[in-house]
């Protein structure tokens, strides 16, 4: 069954993982811009990024029958640092119109400080001044929940960006109701231990009947797998889900929330 | 979106239970571990301890209330950002 991995970081990735993901069926992966592991020096480092992930991986990923799409910002881990979190935001309006970039994204929050969050706040208003779809990192393990919350409160200060055109990612248990209640789409990361395990994200789709999420396994320079969405599709075979509800999770919806982006097409 | 189609009915335990089994007694070599090596003092153990009386309640919710128990609780946004990393449980 074919599937979108809407959220791996692939220039992280060796070009076997390309080889892999569309042997199980992959059509699309969407690449939001994140933390290298490292902090980078400069504007510069992410000029060299944007570029990578705008005009190199799509090339990387063609070859293997894969569409690539890309999303931009600067991460919160990075953005601590105003001063070069502005240099980065101030690159992104000449990336913005590429064919592949689907909007802003992966922004949002890393350990809840008042710089990160007036960074985000940065990014929303690029995102509402440029009419972006928008993507958003939720911050790990006990900072999740708090870091969730002052999201969602910071959002409603963009009344001009609709809640069904932003999706709140890393969603877990004690996450995903607030989420989705708010009229967000809500997105489920299959990661080794810190995130979600395929048996945790079926209980949840089936909590939340399936609607306006979407799952991804968020691969990285991590240890993280490719296949997490495949291999969680096989989950759902097991208990018991039919074809169509796969589908559904795997492909209607991923493709239903990035359509919302003329640029994305499959 | 088209309407929801609840999952064919399965036996999940005969699914799960193996899995489970294996990851609690994981989960209980671990307790003995740091223990006999004196380390169960650390706010971490402790938060796993506290977490394990939520799993003999009755709701099905247990999942979401021991992720609740892991969490800061607090609202605003702290002043600067010391270290990039998390590390699992909150320590007030």
């Amino acid at each position: 069954m074919n599937y979108i991995e809407p959220h791996g970081h692939m220039v992280s990735r060796t070009t076997d993982d390309y080889e892999r993901m569309a042997l199980a069926g992959c059509q699309a992966i969407c690449e939001p811009a994140f933390w290298a592991g490292f902090d980078r020096a400069s504007a510069d480092g992410f000029y060299d990024y944007f570029r990578q992930i705008t005009e190199y991986e799509p090339k990387r990923a063609a070859k293997f029958g894969i569409k690539h799409f890309s999303w931009l910002c600067i991460n919160p881990k990075e953005a601590e640092d105003t001063k070069l979190a502005e240099e980065v935001i101030a690159l992104i309006p000449q990336f913005i119109d590429k064919p592949g970039v689907l909007g802003i994204g992966e922004i949002g929050l890393n350990k809840n400080s008042r710089n990160e969050l007036a960074i985000f706040e940065r990014h929303l208003q690029v995102a509402q001044d440029y009419d972006q779809l928008v993507l958003i990192h939720t911050p790990h393990l006990e900072d999740k929940l708090k870091g969730t919350r002052l999201i969602v409160e910071a959002l409603k200060n963009f009344p001009k960006i609709k809640p069904e055109r932003v999706i709140i990612d890393h969603v877990e248990e004690h996450t995903i109701d607030h989420v989705l209640d708010h009229g967000f789409w809500a997105g489920i990361t299959l990661y080794p231990e810190s995130k979600c395990t395929p048996n945790r994200a079926i209980d949840m789709l089936e909590h939340r009947h399936a609607e306006r999420i979407w799952m991804n396994s968020a691969c990285d320079w991590g240890v993280s797998d490719p296949l997490a969405v495949p291999k969680t599709m096989q989950a759902m075979r097991h208990r018991g889900w039919t074809p169509e509800m796969i589908q559904r999770v795997a492909w209607d919806n991923p493709k239903a929330f990035m359509g919302q982006c003329e640029k994305f097409t499959l | 979106m088209p309407d929801w189609t609840p999952p064919t009915p399965v036996n999940l335990v005969d699914l799960g239970f193996m899995d489970s089994r294996s990851k609690l007694i994981d989960l209980a070599a671990f307790l003995d571990r740091v223990q006999k090596a004196g380390q169960d003092g650390d706010f971490r153990v402790q938060a796993l301890k506290n977490a394990l009386t939520l799993l003999s309640q009755d709701k099905p919710q247990r999942a979401k209330d021991v992720l609740l128990s892991f969490s800061d609780p607090s609202t605003e946004p702290i002043a600067k950002a010391t270290m990039q990393g998390a590390i699992g449980a909150f320590k007030a």
